[in-house]
Parts: C-alpha cells; sequence; structure tokens
C-alpha cells in the first residue's frame, strides 16, 4: 500500500490507515481521518517536511510522519 | 489588582483561531502577564467590567488543538479546567473557533463542553468564512452543538458586545454529553468519580486518560487510578482512538447539516505568497532578507532612543546627586541604584523592536513557513525547525528565547535548543562589544569595502552563532533518549497583523524585562557599590594617611583625589576579589580590575561597562562612555608600561564575553525550564570553559 510520503505535488489520496498508533491519535486530532482526502501542496527545498491540505487547511510534517499514513489514490 | 472578581472566564481555542485578538479586544490595555503557579507559562489575563456592574477576570489559556496536550503551553489547559482549586478554574468558558476551519476546531470544543463547565462557542473569523463562501447555519449548529454561540469578527470588533452580554446571562449546562464515551470506559469512569467525588463523567474519564499529566494529584492518587484502569482494562491509546473517531463523526454529521458550500481548497493568494516563501532560492533568499532587516532595525533604529534615554538618566542623576545632601546616601543612589537602573532602561528600545518584529512575524503566519523552510537544515545539528524562533530571539535576549521554546514538542531537541541559544549574541553584550571595539580597533576601511569596527562586530555574532550549532552537534551524539521525535504543524494562512497586537506584544515584553532583569541589575548595582566602597582591611581604612605619606607634595590637588579613590578601590572588597582571581585570568590578559568586572558581570553582562565606569570614575565626575573609553586607553599595563588595552586584550575579552554565561537571569530560566540544576550547571560549565579557551588561545594569537 502506499503512503503519503510518496505522493506527488498537487496529487491527491484518500487515507487509509496508519502504520503508527501513537501518531496515529495525533493525526487524527489534527484531521487525518480515514476516509479524508488529502493532497499534496508543498515540498520543502531539500525534500522535507512536506505540508498537504487536510480538512480544509495546510499540515506540515516531516517525511517520517507522513510515511506512517497509508493512502489510496 | 484589589477588584474583587465575580466570575472568572477563560478563553481556550485552537492555535491562530484569532483568541489572543479577542482577548485584547475584550480587556484592552487592562491585561497583565504573570506566571501559572509553579509552571513558567505566561499567563495572560485581565479585568473587564460587566454591564451588570459585575467585574469578570477573563484568562488567555494556551492554544491547543485538543484536551490531549502535546507540548508543555498545552498541558496548561488541562490543569486550569480539571482542577477545581485552581486559581484559574473558570466559571465559564469561551471556546474561540475558526469559522472557515470548522471540522478540526469543533474537536477541542465537543471535549470541552462534555467537562460540564458553562460553555459559549465564539464563532470567530466570519468575514473569512463568508470570503470562502462559507453558509453557516448558526441557529441549527447551536441546537446541534447544545451550545449558545456568539459569531465574531475579532479583526473588526464585531460580536464582541454580544460576547460580554453573554456573560450576563445565565448558561446552561447540557445534562447529556455531547459524545457517548461512558461505553468506553463504564467502570473505571464510575470508580474514578466516586473516589474522586467529581462533577462531572467526562472529568473522571479525564483523570483515566490522563493521570500522568495531571500535575495535581499527588502520587498515591495516581496510583490508585492506575490500580482503577488495570482491574477494569482501560487502555489509553485506543479508547483515545475510538474517542477522536466517533466525535469526528458526529462533528462530521453536523457540519454536514448545517454548514452549505464548503470549499475544501485553500485560496490562491495563499498558495502564491507559498510558493515564493517556500522555494528553494527566494525562500532562503526571504528569510535572509528578514533577519538582516530585522537586525539592522534592531541596532540602528534604536539609537537615537537609546541615546535619548541615556542622556536622560544622565541628567537625571545629576540632579540628584546635586539635590541630595552629599554623603553615602547621595554616592549610593546616584552611583549605585541610578547607573544601574541605567542599564536595564537602555535596552527598552531594542527589546521592543525585536519583540515587534517578531510579533509581526508570527501574526502574519510567516514564521511557521520560516520553520518549515529550515526543518531540514537544522536536523543534523540535532535541531528541529522549531529553534529557529528561540535562536532568532536569542539574539534580543536569552530569557524570553528559552521560554519561547516551549513550542519544542520534543524534549532532546528542546533541551538541546535551550542549551545552544545563550551563544546568540545578545543585546546586553552590545554595550560590551561597543565599548571594546572602540578602544581597540582602529575605524579604518578593511579590504576597500568593509569598515574594520563593523566587520569585528559581525564576527562576533557569527562566532556565537557557530558556537551554538557545533555545541548542539556535539550534544546531539552524547544525548540519548527513548522519546521519538516527531514534526506536525499548521502552517496558518496569510493574515495582515494587526498592529494593536503588535503593539500589545512590544508593550508587555519590554515591561517583562525591565521588572525581571531590573530586579537582578539593581540588586548587583548595590551589592558591587558596596563592594567597592568598603575594605576588608586596615590598608582601606587608614588609606588617607598611607596616601598622604606617600604623596605629600600632592595634598589639596585633583590628582591627589584620584590617587586616593584608585588606593581605596585597590584595597576595597571587591578589590581582593579581583586580586584573588588575577592569577587564574593573567593567561588571558586579564588584571584585577578586569577581574572585579568579570566577576560582577556574572549577574549581568551589560554590568561590565557599569563596572568599568564604577573603578575608574571614583571621582571623576562624568560616567559616560567616551570617557570611560578615554580612562581605559590611558590605562597602563604595570609590568610592561605600555597601554594595558592592546587589540588583543580587547579582542580576548570579547571572545569571553561572546561565549561566556554571564547571566543569573539565563541560569534562573534554565533551572525552571529544566525543572533542576543539572542542566543549568552543566551549561554554565561549559560556557565558561569554551569561554576561557577560546579567549586565551585568542590572546595568544594576537599578542
Amino acid at each position: 500500500m502506499k503512503n503519503l510520503s510518496q505522493l506527488k505535488l498537487k496529487e491527491k489520496a484518500i487515507i487509509k490507515g496508519f502504520t503508527d498508533e501513537v501518531l496515529s491519535v495525533k493525526l487524527m486530532e489534527m484531521g487525518c481521518l480515514p476516509g479524508t482526502q488529502v493532497s499534496m501542496q508543498l515540498i520543502a527545498p531539500f525534500g522535507d517536511p512536506i505540508a498537504i491540505e487536510v480538512a480544509g487547511y495546510q499540515l506540515s510534517l516531516r517525511k517520517q510522519e507522513a510515511s506512517s499514513i497509508l493512502i489510496e489514490d | 489588582m484589589a477588584n474583587k472578581v465575580d466570575l472568572k472566564i477563560s478563553l481556550v481555542g485552537n492555535p491562530n483561531s484569532g483568541k489572543t485578538t479577542l482577548f485584547n479586544l475584550l480587556t484592552g490595555l487592562n491585561q497583565r502577564t504573570g506566571n501559572f503557579p509553579g509552571v513558567t507559562v505566561d499567563k495572560k489575563s485581565g479585568n473587564l467590567k460587566l454591564d451588570n456592574g459585575q467585574v469578570a477576570e477573563v484568562t488567555d489559556l494556551p492554544g491547543t488543538y485538543s484536551i490531549y496536550p502535546k507540548t508543555l503551553d498545552e498541558r496548561i489547559v488541562l490543569d486550569v479546567l480539571l482542577n477545581t482549586e485552581h486559581a484559574q478554574h473558570p466559571d465559564v468558558i469561551v471556546v474561540v473557533a475558526d469559522a472557515s476551519n470548522l471540522k478540526r476546531n469543533l474537536l477541542l470544543f465537543t471535549q470541552i463542553r462534555d467537562l460540564g463547565i458553562p460553555c459559549i462557542l465564539a464563532l470567530n473569523m466570519m468575514d473569512v468564512a463568508l470570503r470562502r463562501n462559507l453558509k453557516i447555519d448558526i441557529r441549527g449548529l447551536s441546537i446541534d452543538l447544545g451550545v449558545k454561540i456568539i459569531p465574531t469578527n475579532s479583526r473588526s470588533g464585531d460580536g464582541v458586545e454580544s460576547l460580554k452580554k453573554a456573560f450576563t446571562q445565565k448558561l446552561l449546562v447540557p445534562k447529556k454529553p455531547f459524545y457517548d464515551f461512558e461505553k468506553l470506559a463504564v467502570e473505571s469512569t464510575k470508580s474514578i468519580k466516586a473516589k474522586f467525588n467529581l462533577e462531572s463523567d467526562y472529568k473522571a474519564y479525564q483523570f483515566a486518560q490522563q493521570s500522568k499529566r495531571l500535575s495535581f494529584l499527588s502520587e498515591s492518587e495516581r496510583e490508585s487510578i492506575e490500580e482503577i484502569k488495570e482491574e477494569n482494562g482501560f487502555y489509553q491509546i485506543p479508547t483515545q482512538t475510538q474517542e477522536t473517531l466517533g466525535r469526528y463523526a458526529q462533528i462530521f454529521d453536523i457540519t454536514e447539516k448545517n454548514v452549505k458550500s464548503q470549499s475544501e481548497t485553500s485560496s490562491v493568494i495563499n498558495q502564491k505568497i507559498d510558493y515564493f516563501t517556500t522555494h528553494k532560492f527566494f525562500g532562503y533568499a526571504i528569510f535572509l532578507a528578514i533577519l538582516t532587516l530585522i537586525f539592522q532595525a534592531v541596532f540602528a533604529w534604536s539609537e537615537g532612543a537609546m541615546d535619548g534615554i541615556e542622556s536622560g538618566i544622565g541628567w537625571f542623576g545629576n540632579w540628584v546627586s546635586q539635590t541630595l545632601p552629599e554623603g553615602v546616601l547621595n554616592d549610593l543612589v546616584t552611583d549605585g541604584i541610578i547607573a544601574g537602573l541605567a542599564g536595564v532602561l537602555v535596552f527598552i528600545p531594542q527589546i521592543a523592536i525585536l519583540f515587534g518584529f517578531i510579533a509581526l512575524l508570527e501574526e502574519s503566519g510567516y514564521m511557521s513557513r520560516a520553520v518549515f523552510l529550515m526543518d531540514k537544515l537544522m536536523k543534523p545539528f540535532g535541531l528541529s525547525g522549531k529553534s529557529v524562533v528561540p535562536l532568532v530571539s536569542g539574539m534580543a535576549c536569552a530569557i524570553p528565547a528559552i521560554m519561547a521554546t516551549r513550542t519544542i514538542e520534543n524534549w532532546k531537541d528542546r533541551l538541546i535548543t535551550i542549551f545552544v541559544t545563550p551563544f546568540m549574541s545578545c543585546s546586553a553584550r552590545l554595550p560590551v562589544y561597543t565599548l571594546l571595539i572602540a578602544l581597540v580597533t582602529p575605524d579604518e576601511q578593511f579590504l576597500g569595502i568593509f569598515n574594520l569596527q563593523g566587520f569585528v562586530l559581525t564576527a562576533l555574532y557569527l562566532l556565537g552563532f557557530i558556537a551554538a550549532i557545533l555545541s548542539a552537534w556535539a550534544l546531539k551524539i552524547i544525548l540519548k533518549t527513548k522519546e521519538r521525535s516527531y514534526f506536525i504543524m499548521e502552517l496558518p494562512s496569510y493574515k495582515l497583523p494587526k498592529l494593536k497586537n503588535v503593539g500589545l506584544t512590544m508593550f508587555e515584553k519590554s515591561k517583562t524585562f525591565v521588572i525581571e532583569a531590573g530586579k537582578v541589575i539593581l540588586a548587583i548595582s548595590i551589592i558591587l557599590w558596596v563592594l567597592a566602597s568598603y575594605g576588608f582591611n586596615d590598608n582601606f581604612k587608614n588609606a588617607e594617611r598611607i596616601v598622604t605619606e606617600e604623596h605629600q607634595e600632592l595634598v589639596g590637588t585633583e590628582e591627589f583625589e584620584v590617587k586616593l579613590n584608585a588606593y581605596k578601590l585597590e584595597h576595597s572588597m571587591a578589590g581582593s576579589f579581583g586580586k584573588l582571581i588575577e592569577p587564574a585570568i593573567a593567561p588571558l590578559g586579564y588584571d584585577w580590575k578586569i577581574g572585579i568586572a568579570l566577576i560582577t558581570s556574572f549577574a549581568a553582562r551589560e554590568v561590565f561597562v557599569g563596572t568599568m565606569s564604577t573603578i575608574y570614575s571614583i571621582g571623576a565626575a562624568d560616567d559616560d562612555e567616551a570617557t570611560i573609553k578615554e580612562m581605559l586607553s590611558r590605562e597602563v599595563n604595570s609590568k610592561t608600561g605600555e597601554a594595558l588595552y592592546t587589540p588583543a586584550l580587547g579582542l580576548s575579552l570579547m571572545v569571553f564575553y561572546a561565549f561566556a554565561m554571564q547571566c543569573i537571569s539565563t541560569v534562573a530560566i534554565v533551572y525552571r525550564e529544566t525543572k533542576g540544576w543539572r542542566w543549568p550547571i552543566i551549561q554554565m560549565v561549559y560556557m565558561t570553559v569554551v569561554a576561557y579557551l577560546a579567549a586565551w588561545v585568542t590572546f595568544q594569537i594576537f599578542n
């Protein structure tokens, strides 16, 4: 399954699940819920961190955190 | 404030929801910054007179996304709301929510609502919601959420009057919780509620969830909660996951019903600005340009104001010394207290300008882009993008900078940032640099384009930054941690900063600085004056007789006074201390007089200039910098007979001040922020050793 860190700029996807329980609670509080659409908005100059659009706002996270979010196109 | 408080109100909300702007509208200049008891989190509160004559105390709690805290600041929210004994425990909570980003903002609201404390929902930023074509059915939303809703616009002030009116009305607490959390933990909730005699079920549930984070519980109380949880098979994370999912499911239904034509994309202008501010070339260029502008402003724009303050205090000092009868009290007030106060007040323009800029960057939304841009570059050194704010603030003053590290969630990242921030050249080092540069560096061109004095100053700032980065890298390797580092941060949409907020920040921070730093510097100035004015031994007592015997031909002249005062200082308590450490600092080229300044400026670096002027000017009337400079340049090395202040000595002293932890307030703040003496002591020893070695090397190279 693809994860969020593999998404290219401007691509959209649906969140399917998480690989890290502790992190998932924090991400869900920030609106990253299973079934929600996300899109890749910004990738910082050296490839990390990234910013996604989710639930109507921009959220930035490191690739390491993004790779714990499973997605489907 | 002596006013009786009839009603306590807490403002709670997500970061960037306009909560603080709303707070400023409610309280205006009638607010004060203090500390929450036991922690150093800034507590902003202010009084508000209601229409019915009652006085309400409004407290602005730190912004948070949920009742489950991730940072130390956010933990305060939990403590204030769950501890009924807390001095700030509210009678009414105002949850401020960003109407243009409702779903995420409502999560926190539904958690707060279930605590059973009367609540008002302030639906803020209605203007932004309108611009995004969001039509919100406020009546319907109010019924579905079970709360009174007041639409507000904190930019224009709309709705603030309705909010004030709502405080005078009776607020009902809904009987049924918004989300049925009980099904997740029936037994644990019931037992804890009974054991602690709690009034609400959700509070009991939160006791179970967050027993380790609630600072007001005793060790045995925590243990008994753990036992209850174990008996009933309560596991925090899976329960919290269920709860979050359940709350969001209900929130989605409600917003679906009451909010029409939702557009999920952020504005086009926002994306265009982001393209430049996070661009691989323009992004760094903009960041560098902003830093340069701040740097320039802090030094260039403040010059006039600082000169004004200095001459004002100089005039005041003269007036006092002429008005008070001559004697010990006169000397204490003019040489001790007023001279000490001058050292603090003169920094107000710089502190105010720096905090004005930081407030502008935060208000506009740019700061989080700088964090986003710098994260990858800071990571190899054990720092995070969030360390950028403290490091930049550290150029003004390490104290607020270290307090600003609380936004860093990860303990190791935070500790490293706290540890290295004092290496950044703060504004207190500036007077030391200015005096010594003027003394030992010729005012001439260098490589055709640089002014040599300006070049030395820039080099000193760079030196501090390099020391900070290298120390961070070393600490990253030494420190081991089990805690995982993570980075989840909202990028708020850009906003035009509200000047009233910026102005209030400048005012509040300057006030705090004057009061906090002022206390220490004032005390030290008085102690120093006593040390320099009294002696341990007979030489001091009989100074007049000894000097008269030695220089009989001078009796009655001005030169005699100078000789007498120099003799007195040498045999005063301060002189004895200076001589005591002279052997240790001799390799750096320093004599006992510099030794006195090193000891006294341990409290605060800027005391160096004051001490030097006290040491050299007892007897002389004027103590402005030009004359200190002249007196220092006349100082002769007793061994070689040449000028004492050679370039080698000056540079060595500047390098020492660049690295040494000469600031008792920073030590105190590190103690409070790291909760113990271990880190401040390690930091102080480390910085002093680095300073000593670097100063020694500098002296050897240039001598």
